[in-house]
């Protein structure tokens, strides 16, 4: 396996050449929909649980809870995005994959240079969210960057194992089939909008096992500052072996894929 | 003027009149081995279909530096499983594979720095510029952004697209997409240039016009690594070929030599009703050395073929359809592997 950092670099300005044609269009919707969210749900949701003083807030607003929780699992969401569909495109028969392992590059700088650029767009997601949380009153201004470093890695940790993963896939309805089956089900599961404590017994155990759950939680110490050192340390590396695991993987699946 | 003034100025005619853009890092003058392959074997791997599938069956070959070299068969012969390899994007399973001096099992980065590749899909990016294309092509290759400017430059206008610098791939017609392609690989001035199917899919005048710009390539001394299904491609391309079938080589040598030895000189078709065949070659028999029944035609191989006509004429076949015509790599293929090349 052959590795260049001027091969990388070289992958990842096509993805960004690429998206010079289309950033304007990210930037609306990563302001638009926390925007809309926040309101519909921390404001308007928001005042009905608020009424009821749950215990199950951290002793927040409910929008305050929501809002590291709903960063997460949209980091969650775009690194599916940008990870799934692409990756798989860019490897079929007329991808850019192809196009970029018949020159000097190697198929895993192919896989760098590309989840290099979809860390950045996890990162300008999570920016774009997290300056919409701050002036929603979501969060205080000097936990945003921690909290855009914590939704980065949770972005991470699917966008490398389902790189991994989208390299091998030949049919594009697996790929709808795991946003409905996996990534909707742990967008619905893991605490983003309630807290998991509130799921029946059995089905908090599994919710606790999921990456989502630790990434949630993860942005949720470090937006409402009531972090646990040991617990911000077990999140972190937990996310930290996908990322990495998902790395490992994704050097094989895609020098095996690409020089078939 | 000075000797050293007379100096430069012929130096700058010579590079003015000798072709102004170079495409290739070879002269014409070297002769050497650019590929060789010996006992050259692709097993793919058992798939969900069950068992495993060898696509090139321990095949030798030698390419030389300035010439075309082809490799004909049907659709399934390894074709592509052979400039898979010879691109270093599909490593070999068996056998030995030397490209530039280097061997292909170790030296892969090493040896695509120094060869153009235009795949069987053009591989543009349709949402991008013709430019842009290539300013990523050249970047690959680690080339600064000057040169790759100054590169598309000759390249687009060697390509005839100069006008369509900033246009999006996806507005270009399908021979502009393959020319557009065979420019992008050539940016960084390769040694070998590898073509899978380069005309397949275009219209007649596209390919012509492509067949002008590869003939351009040649007489400049690139190395041309071509497959084709098309005989008449590989007769007017190709200096020496290679005939594929079921991933062996079943005949090597120039088009000429092929015709000439496995072949007559001419043939005579006579087209038939279809289910007639055997009866009608019953009938044909010794009009030509030779006779094939194919669905629709039986073709007579004779080194007269007016003189087989008058023949047929005397056995009563006078009202059948008749062609005479040269021999081609076709026949030659026919006769080698029993097939048509396109089925």
């Amino acid at each position: 396996m052959q590795l260049s950092a001027d091969g990388v670099t070289q992958a990842w300005r096509y993805w960004l050449l690429r998206y010079r044609r289309t950033w304007r269009g990210t930037i609306v919707i990563s302001v638009a929909n926390p925007a809309l969210f926040l309101a519909a749900l921390g404001f308007g949701l928001g005042k009905l649980v608020d009424h009821e003083h749950s215990a199950y807030l951290h002793g927040s607003s409910y929008l305050a809870f929501l809002a590291p929780g709903l960063l997460a699992a949209a980091m969650m969401q775009t690194a599916y995005i940008e990870s799934a569909g692409p990756v798989h495109v860019s490897a079929r028969r007329a991808g850019v994959y192809r196009v970029a392992t018949a020159t000097p590059l190697s198929p895993l700088d192919a896989l760098l240079g590309h989840l290099l650029f979809i860390g950045f767009r996890i990162l300008t997601s999570a920016t774009t969210f997290a300056i919409v949380a701050w002036a929603f009153g979501a969060v205080p201004a000097s936990r945003v960057g921690p909290l855009v470093l914590a939704a980065t890695l949770t972005g991470l940790a699917f966008a490398t194992p389902v790189a991994a993963w989208a390299v091998t896939v030949e049919r594009p309805a697996l790929l709808n089939g795991g946003f409905r089956f996996v990534i909707m089900p742990l967008y619905m599961f893991s605490g983003t909008f309630f807290a998991v404590a509130q799921l029946p017994g059995w089905l908090q155990a599994v919710a606790r096992c999921t990456p989502l759950y630790q990434g949630v939680q993860l942005c949720r110490s470090v937006s409402l500052g009531d972090a646990d050192p040991l617990a911000v340390v077990g999140h972190s590396s937990y996310l930290a072996v996908l990322v990495v695991g998902g790395l490992a993987v994704g050097a094989r699946t895609f020098q095996r894929v690409l020089t078939a | 003027m000075g000797i050293l003034a007379q100096f430069v100025f012929c130096g700058y005619m010579l590079a003015v009149c000798g072709g102004a853009v170079r495409l290739s890092g070879v002269s014409v003058s070297s002769r050497t081995s650019v590929v060789s392959a010996r006992g050259l074997t692709k097993t793919y791997p058992p798939g969900k279909a069950g068992s495993a599938f060898t696509a090139v069956d321990a095949i030798d070959f030698e390419v030389h530096s300035a010439e075309a070299f082809g490799f004909l068969g049907p659709n399934g012969a390894g074709k592509s499983s052979t400039m898979r390899m010879i691109g270093c994007v599909s490593p070999p399973t068996g056998g030995t594979l030397q490209i530039l001096g280097m061997d292909a099992a170790d030296s892969g980065k090493r040896i695509r720095a120094r060869i153009g590749s235009v795949p069987q899909d053009d591989l543009l990016d349709p949402e991008l510029t013709v430019g842009e294309n290539l300013l990523i092509y050249g970047r690959y290759f680690g080339m600064s952004r000057i040169a790759i400017a100054e590169r598309s430059a000759e390249l687009l206008e060697f390509a005839r697209l100069t006008d369509k610098a900033d246009a999006r791939v996806q507005a270009l017609s399908g021979g502009m997409r393959r020319r557009l392609t065979i420019a992008r690989s050539l940016m960084n001035t390769p040694d070998l240039l590898l073509l899978d199917e380069p005309t397949t899919g275009l219209d007649p005048q596209a390919r012509h016009l492509l067949w002008e710009r590869l003939f351009e390539l040649k007489r400049q001394g690139v190395t041309l690594v071509l497959t084709t299904h098309y005989m008449d491609e590989a007769e007017r391309l190709c200096d020496r070929l290679v005939v594929m079938d079921h991933g062996r080589v079943v005949a090597t040598g120039s088009p000429r030599a092929l015709i000439d030895t496995h072949v007559t000189r001419e043939v005579l078709e006579l087209l038939i009703e279809p289910g007639t065949g055997a009866a009608v070659a019953a009938r044909a028999y010794g009009v030509a050395d030779r006779i094939e029944v194919l669905a629709d035609r039986l073709l007579c191989y004779t080194d007269d073929g007016e003189r087989a006509l008058a023949r047929a004429h005397e056995r009563g076949l006078g009202g059948l359809d008749a062609l005479v015509r040269r021999a081609t790599l076709e026949d030659v293929f026919l006769y080698l592997t029993g097939r048509s090349l396109i089925e």
